[in-house]
């Protein structure tokens, strides 16, 4: 590496100032999470994307974790630090397993994951986390973070690359901002949506920052918790699955209050 | 074993080539309560006997999860059995972080064994008091292995420590070449009976005082449906513990299947009492208790709640709560 910068022989000039290198401990891999939360479920869904400035590095890399029978997590920024970090996060919840003989609800994941981020204040992970899951009283949560830890119970949230093209989408279309109902309506309530229009609001906002944002596409993965004692039937009967989705669901991970997990996943452009 | 100049210094050999601290260690695994082990070609169990230091206090629990695939009884300091089966768990748990595959057992028991070897080695600390017997699944199997404060590790077909635990080390000598193709049910019977045999005179296994724990595939004929539809770690096959009321189906099919009333001896005998106090039937003596008490209380689940309830008698239930099997 060169402490001058090079130019052709006949461009060199008389005086050339120092360029510094420096190794960056971080990249930025792209792709974009969103969580939505309703009133007895949770979306979290992410790209599949993994992309390094104007290369792809992969098509197809996790974004999404399933931590315990009634949490998940979404990571977004450095892909490395990413995986680590949830690699460290369910170390944590086992350790709490093992002593109290029962998994962490979802506010004290919440709040763990703060100290587990702020701890690393002065070398942060480059991590933009979303948590979303089912709380001890049954109602549906999102917990969005930073990366160092600064945390907040919301409806919605939308985190990445397209954060600025989703979260005004969001805004409208669950908290109804700048929505007036029509005269003699009744006023709108936020956080009551059904799950078929809240997945309808996820897979448009990935379809639509896929067209304008080169970091996000390939492909969609949506993990819908629901509260126990809602059924299978709920999320693929309705008919409100748009056509080209698989949904599967997963086993039990532990003794939970019997909240179930499934995973929904369709493709995305991949241009 | 007698006091000599040799046995206060955990570092020096005796003329017979003994270490009297790591001895007497062992004797504190003798002292703990019985522990049994056994498996097959598809499962491992482990069965043990809870005491409780009195009417008032809670049994103390004797069997402990280190991983999914990976869990042991513990006879012995239950200080001593914390410390060294957190120690497993940060090894198991590394093991999956560090080689993204949860540990072999035999692996597991070379660290606990390696653990507890230095302190027979190093001046001023001593051994560990407690004796552990491991189940676990790995690549190769299903395993039983014994851990003891010496510092070394077996592996088993069969085997139990703790008090009176030669008798079960008989019944288990004579059958162990069945329990290689036997089915869970099966086993588990095997280990009750073992089990039993380590019981002073007068006391029998009952829901409060046992406890048993399988890893291996899901088997409902043993577990009953109800169980595996409601724990995670059974319908996945991980390592699972029944006590308390869950143990209940695995003692009843026991005593079914050794020719026994499904409630077990004293229950039988709270039931003749109370029927005979309601002078409803003349009862047929002994423990033999006719068909229809069984009958009535089978289906209340609990055994001296069930009693009280076929008899609508007030005096069942404190009367009942006597059967505390204390050693």
């Amino acid at each position: 590496m060169a402490l001058f910068d090079q130019r052709p022989a006949y461009a060199h000039e008389p005086t050339v100032a120092p360029i510094e290198h420096r190794f960056s401990p971080y990249s930025d891999n792209g792709g974009t999470i969103l969580a939505i939360a309703g009133a007895d479920f949770a979306v979290i869904a992410g790209d599949t994307r993994q992309s390094e400035g104007y290369s792809i590095q992969t098509r197809y890399a996790r974004k999404v974790w399933q931590l315990t029978d009634n949490a998940t997590l979404a990571t977004n920024g450095f892909a490395a630090d990413g995986k680590n970090f949830v690699k460290r996060v369910k170390q944590r919840l086992e350790w709490y397993e093992h002593a109290h003989h029962k998994p962490m609800g979802l506010k004290a994941i919440a709040r763990m994951i703060q100290t587990m981020l702020y701890g690393r204040r002065f070398f942060p992970y480059y991590v933009y986390n979303i948590l979303g899951g089912i709380e001890e009283d049954g109602t549906g949560a999102v917990y969005s973070f930073d990366p160092v830890g600064s945390y907040e119970r919301e409806a919605c949230r939308a985190a990445g690359a397209a954060q600025s093209l989703v979260q005004p989408f969001l805004d409208n279309q669950i908290y109804f901002k700048n929505q007036t109902p029509a005269p003699g309506a009744e006023a709108f309530v936020p956080g009551r949506l059904p799950m078929a229009t809240v997945l309808g609001l996820v897979v448009d906002s990935f379809t639509s920052a896929t067209e304008r944002h080169i970091e996000v596409g390939d492909g969609l993965e949506m993990y819908v918790v629901m509260k126990e004692g809602r059924q299978t039937t709920d999320l693929t009967d309705e008919g409100q699955l748009p056509a080209g989705m698989k949904v599967e669901e997963l086993g039990s991970m532990g003794e939970g209050r019997g909240e179930k997990t499934f995973l929904v996943s369709m493709p995305l452009k991949r241009d | 074993m007698f006091r000599n100049s040799y046995d206060s210094d955990n570092t020096t050999f005796s003329p017979q080539g003994k270490l009297h601290q790591v001895e007497y260690a062992l004797e504190a695994v003798k002292q703990g309560s019985a522990a049994i082990g056994l498996r097959s070609k598809t499962h491992a169990i482990l069965l043990t006997l809870k005491r409780s230091t009195g009417e008032l206090a809670t049994y103390q629990k004797k069997l402990i999860r280190i991983d999914d695939h990976v869990g042991i009884a513990i006879a012995g300091l239950t200080s001593d059995a914390r410390v060294l089966s957190n120690f497993m768990r940060q090894q198991a748990m590394s093991s999956r972080m560090l080689y993204g595959r949860p540990i072999p057992v035999a692996r597991i028991m070379q660290g606990i064994a390696d653990k507890a070897q230095n302190n027979t080695q190093q001046y001023g600390r001593r051994p560990y008091g407690v004796g552990f017997l491991v189940i676990g699944e790995d690549e190769t199997g299903p395993h039983l292995f014994e851990f003891s404060p010496s510092g070394t590790s077996f592996e088993y077909y069969a085997h139990s420590i703790g008090a009176r635990s030669q008798s079960a080390k008989t019944y288990l000598e004579t059958n162990f070449e069945s329990f290689e193709d036997a089915d869970l049910p099966t086993l588990i019977n095997h280990g009750l009976t073992a089990l039993h045999d380590t019981l002073q005179q007068d006391k029998h296994l009952s829901n409060l005082n046992t406890s048993i724990a399988i890893i291996g595939p899901p088997a409902p004929a043993a577990e009953g449906e109800d169980n595996v539809s409601s724990s995670g770690a059974a319908k996945r096959g991980s390592f699972r513990t029944w006590e308390n009321a869950e143990i209940e189906g695995l003692l009843r099919a026991w005593r079914r299947s050794r020719g026994e009333p499904e409630e077990g001896p004293q229950e039988a005998e709270e039931a003749e009492r109370l029927k005979r106090d309601q002078e409803t039937h003349a009862g047929a003596g002994g423990v033999g208790v006719p068909a229809a008490a069984g009958g009535e209380a089978e289906g209340e689940g609990a055994a001296s709640g069930a009693s009280a309830g076929a008899a609508g008698g007030a005096p069942a239930p404190a009367a009942g709560s006597e059967d505390v099997n204390m050693e």
